[in-house]
């Protein structure tokens, strides 16, 4: 790996990256990780109550 | 409307046409944006749901990635290579890019679900879809301008595409100089104006309603199927 | 009828062009932004202390002449003889117009015309040595291929390109007897100028002082294999999706997957013109991004996947229950 300045990160991600193959689609774990959380807190956000919102009794 | 108060023998028409070009700016801008149209304190009651912050999230991270590049244009644009600290801000920079995207796309995904453009709102839209292809050419000429490998890879393969229509003649993605100055002047400003006009735009015309409730719809032929009243 | 009186009559036919009459709740949006400013400022502080960011180092020519010479000389060669990526580019760089790629009857890449002239041979090759030229032999070698016609030039070019593609992991050392006039001095001079950092120089000053213009030096990276050879193991390749990659396991661009998918599917993937087709199915599709409101069918799909009824469920409940 030929790095500028070594990151003194606690979670190095600079090393070879984890790619998932599935048919055409080549997707790197991170990018996949990202796009399912993107979808996880689309879902959350339209599902959990929002504050102020009374119900009805 | 405020206008001036009448002096004596003043024609009416006089009145309407008083402090010149200010005047007239005043008055339009007064007249689309009333102070409490423009930061109101309160929101139709179905402005309830967490898929409304995604809008402020997305202009709070452009906020940190402006200003995360501010600082990086204080030391240059070799500064982060040897650097911690310049590092540090370029990490800043690159995370608060991350979190612009996700929380804008996110934001996307909401509007169109709710069909944002109904009630003469087609503008936003657009301005909001002009704002996000423009913030991929601004992010693109961030790779570009990194001055390490992935800009070398980046802008090489990138001019294969923008030369094969034409574009490449005059956008030269291996002139550094260039690109510099369009991600740091030129995109930044007007992602920045879309994003003014795209909020200005969402103040004048309201939050979209609901579609209309269930027993509104089979009573009456509804003309809210989704499409834009012109 | 007056415009005004117009617009407020279109207004009541769209009930959601009118100004919400019902009731409101309080909703401070100052409040609302400075909340998001700060949880989105300690997020960011919090991924980038934890995370960091890529900078995988820059690749001078140097670097390229020492770690791959082989591949640096036969780079050379083709610029020499003109078959390089960059000689036979076409527009921007050069004057051949079959070269360039084509959507239907149309090629837009020539419609500028040679903004950014490239002479290969001289750029890449006899001008940097020229600057340099201190050693006999190479002041002898380069006196031999000014001399020469254009067409001898491209004889000993060209001869040598074909005799150096033809030897195993193309080592100069190991190339057949032949014809080559000055071209293996130029060759070796060139290799020697590389590894000893001058061409780096060279190329980008193109004689002048200050410089911001990295194209020549880029090029000339571009058409030799090395730069290509680490982006591939980084899946940063064009048929690797690379569009969207980051290098080591960092979050790249997710949101170049649809331009980037193109390229890995018929008839896009095994086209000479895949680069204009891309672009000019992706300005298409983004034109339609933007006048979504305007299309019938895309514009309906909201109604008919109903997840706005969940965003506002508590509205409808109220109206609803209220009227049952």
């Amino acid at each position: 790996m030929r790095l500028g300045l070594l990151p003194l990160s606690p979670i190095n991600l600079d090393h070879v990256g984890h790619y998932v193959h599935w048919g055409v689609i080549q997707i790197s774990v991170a990018n996949l990780l990202l796009i399912l959380l993107m979808v996880v807190i689309f879902a959350a956000a339209i599902l959990l109550p929002f504050p102020g919102t009374r119900r009805r009794k | 409307m405020t206008s001036l108060p009448a002096l004596p023998g003043d024609a009416p028409a006089a009145q309407e046409e008083a402090g010149g070009w200010t005047g007239w700016v005043r008055r339009r801008a007064l007249r689309s944006f009333p102070p409490d149209q423009l930061l109101p304190d309160k929101q139709p009651i179905y402005v309830a749901s967490w898929i409304y912050v995604f809008g402020v999230a997305t202009i709070a991270a452009f906020i940190v990635t402006l200003a995360s590049g501010g600082v990086l244009a204080l030391r240059g644009p070799a500064w982060w290579h040897g650097s911690s600290v310049g590092h540090f801000v370029n990490s800043l920079h690159l995370w608060s890019v991350e979190l612009f995207m996700a929380f804008m796309v996110i934001h996307l995904w909401g509007k169109f679900f709710m069909a944002a453009w109904r009630g003469k709102r087609a503008l936003t839209w657009i301005t909001g879809a002009v704002s996000f292809l423009a913030s991929i050419g601004t992010a693109f000429t961030g790779y570009l301008t990194q001055q390490n490998l992935a800009s070398q890879w980046v802008s090489t393969q990138a001019k294969d595409g923008l030369n094969s229509v034409g574009i490449g003649a005059y956008f030269n993605v291996l002139d550094f100089g260039q690109m510099l100055m369009w991600h740091i002047v030129l995109l930044p400003l007007g992602v920045g104006i879309l994003v003014v006009a795209h909020v200005l735009l969402v103040r004048r015309h309201g939050v979209v309603p609901p579609f209309p409730p269930k027993e509104t719809q089979d009573r009456a032929a509804t003309v809210d199927d989704g499409s834009v009243q012109a | 009828m007056t415009a005004a009186t117009t617009r407020a009559h279109r207004r009541e036919a769209d009930p959601a062009a009118q100004p919400w009459a019902g009731p409101k709740r309080p909703y401070d949006l100052v409040k609302e932004f400075v909340v998001a400013l700060v949880v989105v400022s300690i997020l960011t502080v919090i991924l980038a202390a934890l995370f960091s960011s890529p900078d995988d180092k820059q690749l001078t020519l140097a670097q390229w002449a020492k770690a791959a010479p082989n591949d640096f000389v036969a780079t050379a060669a083709t610029e020499l003889d003109g078959t390089s990526g960059s000689a036979t580019y076409g527009a921007p760089y050069t004057h051949d117009k079959s070269a360039a790629q084509k959507i239907g009857p149309l090629a837009p890449q020539n419609w500028p015309g040679v903004t950014i002239p490239i002479d290969a041979a001289q750029d890449f090759v006899v001008r940097p040595l020229q600057g340099a030229a201190v050693s006999p032999d190479l002041q002898v070698a380069l006196k031999q291929w000014t001399s020469g016609s254009a067409d001898q030039q491209q004889n000993w070019a060209a001869a040598y390109d074909t005799a150096l593609a033809a030897v195993p992991d193309t080592d100069p050392a190991k190339i057949a007897a032949g014809d080559y006039g000055p071209v293996p001095v130029m060759m070796t001079q060139l290799l020697a100028l590389a590894q000893s950092g001058g061409l780096d120089g060279a190329l980008l000053a193109q004689g002048r002082f200050y410089q911001t213009d990295y194209t020549k030096p880029l090029l000339f990276l571009a058409d030799g294999t090395y730069l290509e050879d680490l982006a591939r193991a980084q899946h940063l390749g064009g048929d690797q999706w690379g569009m969207m990659n980051e290098t080591g396991n960092y979050p790249g661009q997710a949101w170049l997957w649809l331009y980037t998918f193109w390229y890995q599917v018929k008839p896009f993937s095994t086209s000479g013109n895949a680069d204009a087709l891309v672009w000019s199915v992706m300005a298409l599709l983004s034109l339609v991004f933007v006048l979504v409101p305007f299309i019938p069918g895309i514009r309906s799909i909201p109604k008919l996947i109903p997840i706005h009824r969940l965003i506002w469920r508590n509205y409808y409940r109220d109206v609803e229950g209220r009227s049952a």
